[in-house]
């Protein structure tokens, strides 16, 4: 669910991103859009080649677009110096990657709280986000332990944390799920929804159908264009947290996630005889439907 | 499937009145297959016909209301659960799959924008995969319990379905377009 902020956290704005000039000139990005705002997760697809890379690359602002505009929390990396890209970065951007980068000789703790630390931030108050952005994503109990000690769904919830330590509220992330098993990689993916649902924002690189499924767009690239793009639109994932969110005046919020009307997401329709209890009554028939 | 070996498994479990098979169906499987009462009773008459099935005398504790009938398995029912258990499913025949059949019969075809239409087939199934994905977060954040409801293994299969309806999509686009590096 988009939450109701000014701008949105990432805005790509007709990007073209060629590298060297003339005959050898290597078009990477011919003109991507896309927006993710607070309370949305925005999952990139495409085959290798495709510019999935590039595109995460300028809405980290590791790079500039060639042509077109980047906008990180409605400032534009066009321009900018690389000490200004760096802390336009610190300030509002979380990578996670394939690759964790956690380091060794420090504990889950410390981990998440280096970043904060580099920040500037005084070492006890860094400890104190830490321990916070640990808890949400349900690890409170291992801040102690070492990065070797921890399993790999635990370490990639470790480098989740660390992403979002400290009021950072744009998450990107490069194949998260990659070398974990299904379940874990769902575990991974929920996490990553579940702080969208309160308010993050975040773009998912994945070749995973099964996981960019988790978010409220994805989107396509082929040869570095849109190819096509999935929106699944209104009230998709949040209903069942209700109670993360400001509840609106009239209480719509507060349904209760099983009953039979809440079912009625898109495509999904609620049970058709009025048989709240069965829990995926309907289903079939909405899935035959054209769409 | 016909109904005959739902309601058959059912009642390997034990004796049971027709409503009672529907509602336990219904809630085995989420609702995902409706059965109509008028349906059920049919199926039953039949099972009972072929010997299947038999209508029992309900026990001196059991008060059920007039006019209804308690079901249980004859020695050859139980037999051709057993039977049915064991033996595994064959796959509906794949080659009628609308969607196999569109894309085959595009392929080649002039005017026909093959990439488009399977461009337009990956919007929609990727749909699906977030509308089913959202439904089973949306019931697993609701009550954890869930994950280990037999429904939850229907809602599953879909998920697995369409995931790999989506991983065929992305290999025909992929034999289409030679120069798309493959995964």
């Amino acid at each position: 669910m988009r939450f109701a902020t000014a701008a949105p956290a990432l805005a790509v704005h007709a990007a073209w991103r060629i590298h060297g000039a003339g005959r050898l000139a290597v078009t990477a990005l011919a003109g991507v859009s896309l927006e993710v705002w607070p309370g949305e997760l925005v999952a990139v697809m495409g085959p290798s080649g495709s510019g999935k890379s590039t595109l995460l690359n300028l809405a980290g602002g590791l790079d500039q677009p060639t042509r077109g505009d980047v906008r990180i929390m409605g400032t534009s990396t066009v321009g900018r110096r690389p000490a200004a890209l760096a802390q336009l970065r610190r300030r509002h951007l979380g990578l996670v990657f394939q690759e964790l980068n956690l380091v060794g000789s420090l504990t889950a703790l410390e981990n998440v709280a280096l970043p904060r630390e580099l920040d500037g931030v005084p070492v006890r108050t860094a400890r104190r986000e830490a321990g916070e952005a640990l808890e949400a994503v349900g690890l409170g109990h291992r801040a102690d332990r070492f990065p070797a000690r921890l399993s790999g769904g635990e370490q990639q919830r470790v480098a989740i944390a660390r992403a979002l330590v400290g009021g950072r509220r744009l998450v990107l992330a490069d194949e998260p799920t990659g070398a974990l098993d299904t379940s874990t990689g769902d575990e991974v993916l929920r996490l990553i929804r579940e702080r969208c649902d309160t308010g993050a924002a975040a773009l998912v690189v994945t070749h995973n159908p099964r996981h960019a499924a988790w978010a409220d767009r994805v989107v396509f690239l082929r040869d570095g264009r849109e190819a096509t793009r999935s929106d699944y639109g209104a009230e998709p994932f949040g209903a069942a947290r209700p109670a993360d969110r400001a509840a609106p005046a009239d209480g719509r919020g507060l349904s209760a996630p099983t009953a039979g009307g809440t079912l009625g997401a898109p495509g999904v329709e609620g049970p058709a005889r009025g048989s709240g209890e069965l829990p995926l009554a309907g289903l079939a028939a909405a899935l035959e439907a054209p769409r | 499937m016909s109904i005959r070996h739902g309601l058959m498994a059912l009642l390997a479990e034990g004796d049971g009145y027709g409503n009672q098979l529907r509602t336990s169906f219904e809630e085995r499987t989420g609702g995902t297959w409706p059965l109509n009462i008028g349906q059920v009773y049919q199926t039953l008459d039949r099972l009972v016909r072929d010997g299947l099935v038999t209508t029992v005398e309900p026990g001196d504790g059991d008060l059920p209301p007039q006019a209804r009938t308690l079901y249980g398995l004859t020695p050859t029912g139980r037999a051709e659960v057993v039977r049915w258990f064991a033996e595994p499913v064959s796959r509906a025949p794949a080659p009628r799959d609308e969607l196999s059949i569109k894309l085959a019969l595009a392929m080649g075809l002039p005017g026909v924008d093959v990439t488009a239409v399977l461009d337009a087939q990956r919007a929609a199934t990727m749909r699906t995969l977030q509308a089913l994905t959202s439904l089973r977060h949306r019931h697993l954040a609701a009550d954890p319990a869930s994950a280990r409801k037999p429904w939850m293994l229907v809602l599953e299969r879909l998920v697995f379905d369409t995931e790999a309806e989506l991983r065929w999509l992305d290999h025909c686009q992929a034999t289409l377009d030679p120069t798309e590096a493959p995964r």
